[in-house]
């Protein structure tokens, strides 16, 4: 039998007795999220050239990248299906101008379907 | 009792012993089991085969979701495969961090395993303390990988995310933490005669019968051999680590739990070998789109065992063919052998000790030998599925096939 037990047992009782809770009230507590977390894309189309890496390499075909304008005056526009999103980020280690970003933002649940598709 | 008395109970799928969707249909004499039918492929999701219609990167992160436990395991497995098949090196350091993960997910795989094996037998106070210290072991992965289960580190040529020098004092002070809470583990699984009296003498599987049924993992080092990937085909940086193979000679379940809180001492020796011993560096080289023709077998040793993956590839940007064998799908085999003349009420823990995982097992094998079976070739096959629907009043000719085949 181990004769430490009962005197580690009383010790984490009493350490966790003025203890938090580890757990938090969501939405009024703050959360806390790990500093590598991939939330939502942000998406900057000053440099993008259209290449269309980030639709080849996305595992769930979440992402679009279209061009709205001609081949000589770009207008790059990209959208996001969130609720097909895996929030791997692929898309942001394929980018080669780097046009992509990951933030932290990761509320984005919605009660309206048509709100899953964004606009980045 | 004569074999009219005999009782056929079946476990499962769905069953409070079982997590995961598996039938078990127990003979029983008395109390006794005289006969079962291991019943698996509830879970089959047609993985392999999604893997021929995407690209080499998108495929990591699909068999990344094989398995939420040894996700890690199951794309170190792939993306090596692949590399040797491109004949690129990976940098050393990225084979570093690939190791340290590998090992932080066999420590959160071998303490959720302890955990639930504890609760089986009644131990919830063990489970308590095993899944809280589980709980720092996950909060580190989160930190290094981003999320808690599906890290997404690995990537064809390396590594997705560097470990810094803040984060390697981070997992330093888990180990340390860790450490002490395991040795408490060890005193109590090696010195507490209940929990002996409670697994010792459940599940035999001796060596032989262990090389016989081709178990692997902690199930065949519980049984006296010492088969470890890590040691007997050395992958990333294995081969410089020093580290031993923990055996156990119980051949039980009381072995097995002996030898995965041993490796749980093992494993923070290694991890803190490799954060000493890391070199600087890159974190991943370039790979190329097209992967050459040919065909290569991966191993690599996740938490649970030897992990196969075999890929087939066609100089194109998808694979031919992808195969995977799950440790899970090998222990499986031993099982009726391990249940055989034990007691119902020992059936659980049985089959909780090779921590059976059920999505990683199942893949659709059919074999049905004696039936007279015919090979086809790809437009042989075209055209029989053609004729099938034919018969039953389809043209397929007339359904019109969207140019980019869409996956949802």
């Amino acid at each position: 039998m181990i004769k430490s037990a009962p005197g580690k047992i009383t010790n984490m009782a009493v350490k966790h007795f003025f203890k938090k809770p580890a757990t938090i009230s969501y939405p009024k507590g703050e959360m806390h999220i790990a500093g590598n977390y991939r939330g939502k894309l942000t998406y900057d189309p000053t440099n993008c050239n259209g290449c269309g890496m980030c639709m080849r390499y996305c595992p769930s075909n979440a992402i679009t990248v279209i061009n709205e304008g001609t081949k000589e005056e770009r207008k790059m526009k990209a959208s996001l299906k969130i609720a097909q999103c895996i929030f791997c980020c692929q898309c942001v280690d394929s980018c080669p101008r780097k046009c992509l970003y990951y933030t932290q933002n990761i509320d984005l649940s919605s009660l309206n379907k048509d709100e899953l598709v964004v606009q980045l | 009792m004569s074999e009219y008395n005999r009782v056929v109970i079946p476990i499962g799928p769905q069953h409070p012993s079982l997590k995961e969707p598996g039938c078990f249909t127990v003979t029983l004499d008395g109390e006794k089991i005289v006969d079962v039918v291991v019943g698996i492929g509830y879970n089959h999701r047609g993985l392999e085969k999604a893997c021929e219609s995407r690209n080499y990167i998108q495929i990591i992160y699909l068999l990344e979701r094989i398995c939420g436990i040894c996700s890690h395991t199951h794309t170190t497995a792939f993306c090596q495969g692949v590399e040797e098949l491109a004949g690129i090196s990976i940098p050393r350091r990225a084979a570093y961090i690939r190791v340290i993960v590998a090992e932080i997910e066999r420590l959160h795989s071998h303490l959720l395993w302890l955990g639930v094996a504890a609760h089986e037998i009644g131990f919830d106070t063990m489970f308590m303390y095993a899944w809280r210290d589980r709980e720092a072991v996950l909060d580190i992965l989160a930190a290094v990988g981003g999320n808690r289960v599906n890290y997404g580190i690995n990537t064809i040529g390396g590594v997705r995310r560097d470990i810094d020098d803040s984060l390697r004092q981070d997992i330093l002070k888990m180990t340390d933490a860790l450490q002490e809470q395991v040795k408490y583990y060890q005193e109590l699984a090696l010195t507490e005669t209940t929990l002996a009296a409670r697994l010792a003498g459940i599940g035999k599987l001796s060596g032989e019968d262990a090389l016989k049924y081709g178990a692997v993992g902690p199930v065949i080092r519980a049984s006296g051999i010492d088969f470890d990937i890590r040691a007997v085909d050395p992958y990333a940086v294995y081969a410089e680590i020093p580290f031993k193979v923990i055996t156990d000679t119980h051949a039980d379940v009381f072995g097995r739990t002996v030898v995965r809180i041993l490796e749980l001492l093992e494993s923070i020796e290694i991890i803190r070998f490799c954060i000493k011993n890391m070199p600087d560096g890159d974190i991943v080289t370039k790979a190329p789109r097209r992967i050459p023709a040919g065909e290569v077998i991966s191993r690599t040793e996740a938490p649970r065992g030897e992990d196969i993956h075999y890929i087939r590839s066609n100089g194109t940007e998808r694979p031919d063919r992808v195969r995977v064998r799950a440790p899970s799908e090998a222990n499986w085999h031993a099982m009726r052998h391990m249940l055989l003349g034990q007691y119902l009420a020992d059936a659980p823990i049985t089959i909780a000790a090779i921590d059976p995982c059920f999505s990683c097992t199942d893949r659709a094998i059919v074999i049905n030998s004696g039936r007279e079976t015919e090979l086809m070739d790809w437009p042989r096959l075209r055209q029989y599925s053609i004729d099938w629907y034919k018969k039953r009043g389809i043209d397929v000719a007339s359904i019109k096939i969207p140019e980019r085949r869409m996956y949802f």
